[in-house]
């Protein structure tokens, strides 16, 4: 008798276009299905979209490993399109070592270092985006926002040189659409990729990083013997895969969510302290990371149903962030509230190493504007930019309207 | 079901019934303790769960684990040798009575 035969199957595809335009009624069928459930588009796979499964999962890395890949690829099966990574890719006792190395580059206290700098480049750049708005009467919160703060920031603190950056956004795009099943999404990624891939590996390397910078940091590690140095250009190219697209999004999300709740902009505007809370929240509203996977590492179970190793599992991160079970009235994006627990940066041993970083981010382009700006507006129709795993726009036409 | 007394910066008190299996700050903050941030939501990535464990309870708890370690240098209260994160902190019988007090600030 096998007990998953009874499960609830939806047939749901998360990857059509239509649901990477409006996940939200998908996420709401799979939990409200059942806690784990099965998507007929991909029969071998178990999904959770509940808040209470997703935190099970992540935060039980011995059942539900990663290193046969956090994407609907099994890596046990399939060769992954690049040689994985050392740290999202991998399982302790691996793991643990490399994490220790990125999570003291990226630490809270690392942070509070850049973040002078981080700010005064937001100010100036929310001051040129006041300026564009007011001289051509809108300004794209993407191109001209929500893209350029990261792409300046996060490598500026990694160590790259200026020249080539819009290769970072190439292979972010890349990464995450890898994580998804062989579409057209990714047939698209694949093409664009081809000389970026070399361009990336190199600029992993020492001779092409500023010293003292966080690339930089990783190969005094290797250094002091804590990593090998076989192991840290890898490691670079973890800052360089995850450092920006996703913050980038992050940012663009939030404008979003400022732009269509005009209310709640108005409770920033007045009180600038609620930055942090206010990106915060448009991470749990509106999560940049859609979906991660884990693989059953051995015979295991989930809310009591029983998932045969080698499994992949599914977890919708946004489905868990408006989970009614967790979140009292969570279709609301309301800057007040305090949404600690969202599964936006992932939960566990791997949750995102970067999240300092990330918030750091968020909080002062969002201080900047809330200073500056008395309101913003939509300005037009916006555009998604279609990823098998991010939660991306294409374009934002927005007004900015000074204090 | 446990409970945690908490003593806060300022010095008022209250007593909080914890459901067991959790962990101390998930606890602190389904009581709406606004003395806890609890920013990363338990993962210890980001110090802002931060607690100073009575000196009578030192001792009964498992030691921290080195990212715990790692992340306690990050806090923004000072750090003292009783300083914990309480998202590492799981909760059991054995902590019944735990006696928690909270540091001035978490960020």
């Amino acid at each position: 008798m096998n007990a998953t035969l009874t499960l609830p199957e939806l047939d749901l595809d998360p990857y059509s276009p239509e649901n990477l335009i409006d996940p939200y009624p998908m996420h709401q069928a799979v939990r409200e299905a059942g806690p784990v459930v099965r998507l007929k588009p991909y029969p071998s796979v178990l999904a959770c979209s509940r808040h209470e499964q997703v935190h099970a999962v992540l935060n039980d890395h011995a059942s539900f490993i990663s290193s046969a890949g956090v994407g609907l690829s099994n890596f046990n099966r399939e060769a992954p399109f690049r040689p994985r990574s050392l740290i999202l890719e991998a399982d302790p006792p691996q793991h643990t070592q490399m994490r220790a190395v990125l999570s003291r580059i990226l630490s809270p206290k690392a942070v509070m270092q850049i973040r002078e700098t981080f700010a005064a480049e937001a100010e100036a750049l929310v001051d040129r985006c006041l300026a564009l708005s007011q001289s051509q009467g809108q300004i794209d919160g993407i191109q001209d926002l929500a893209q350029p703060y990261p792409l300046k920031v996060f490598p500026d603190a990694v160590g790259l040189e200026d020249d080539g950056r819009e290769n970072l956004l190439v292979y972010g795009d890349m990464v995450f659409n890898s994580m998804g099943p062989r579409n057209e999404l990714l047939a698209r990624s694949t093409e664009r990729v081809g000389p970026v891939t070399a361009w990336i590996m190199a600029h992993c390397a020492r001779e092409n990083l500023r010293p003292g910078g966080f690339g930089d940091q990783i190969y005094q590690a290797a250094d002091a013997g804590e990593i090998t140095h076989e192991q840290a250009p890898m490691l670079v190219r973890s800052f360089l895969s995850a450092g920006v697209d996703t913050t980038i999004n992050g940012l663009g999300n939030a404008l979003f969510a400022l732009a269509h709740h005009p209310a709640e902009y108005a409770r920033l505007h007045a009180d600038p302290s609620l930055s942090r809370p206010a990106f915060e929240e448009a991470l749990r509203w509106e999560s940049t990371a859609q979906t991660f996977f884990r693989t059953a590492g051995r015979d295991t179970e989930l809310a009591g149903v029983p998932v045969p190793a080698d499994t992949k599992v599914l977890c919708f991160l946004a489905g868990a962030n408006r989970d009614p079970r967790k979140w009292p009235d969570p279709d609301r994006y309301d800057i007040g509230r305090r949404p600690s627990g969202h599964m936006a940066f992932g939960s566990g041993i791997h949750g995102c190493v970067g999240q300092a970083i990330a918030r750091l981010e968020g909080e002062v382009v969002l201080a900047a504007i809330a200073r500056r700006v008395k309101a913003i507006e939509v300005a037009g129709p916006h555009t998604r930019r279609l990823n098998n795993t991010l939660r991306a726009l294409g374009t934002l036409p927005l007004r900015l309207v000074p204090a | 079901m446990p409970k945690i007394h908490v003593i806060r910066a300022d010095g008022s008190t209250r007593d909080i019934e914890a459901g067991a299996g959790g962990s101390a700050m998930q606890a602190l903050t389904a009581a709406g303790e606004s003395g806890i941030v609890a920013e990363c939501g338990g993962s210890a990535m980001c110090a802002t769960c931060h607690v100073y464990v009575d000196q009578a309870w030192v001792e009964r708890l498992p030691a921290p684990l080195s990212n715990e370690l790692e992340m306690l240098e990050c806090t923004a209260s000072e750090r003292r040798p009783t300083s914990r994160l309480s998202c590492q902190i799981k909760l059991g019988d054995e902590l019944d009575g735990l006696v928690l007090h909270l540091p001035e600030a978490q960020q």
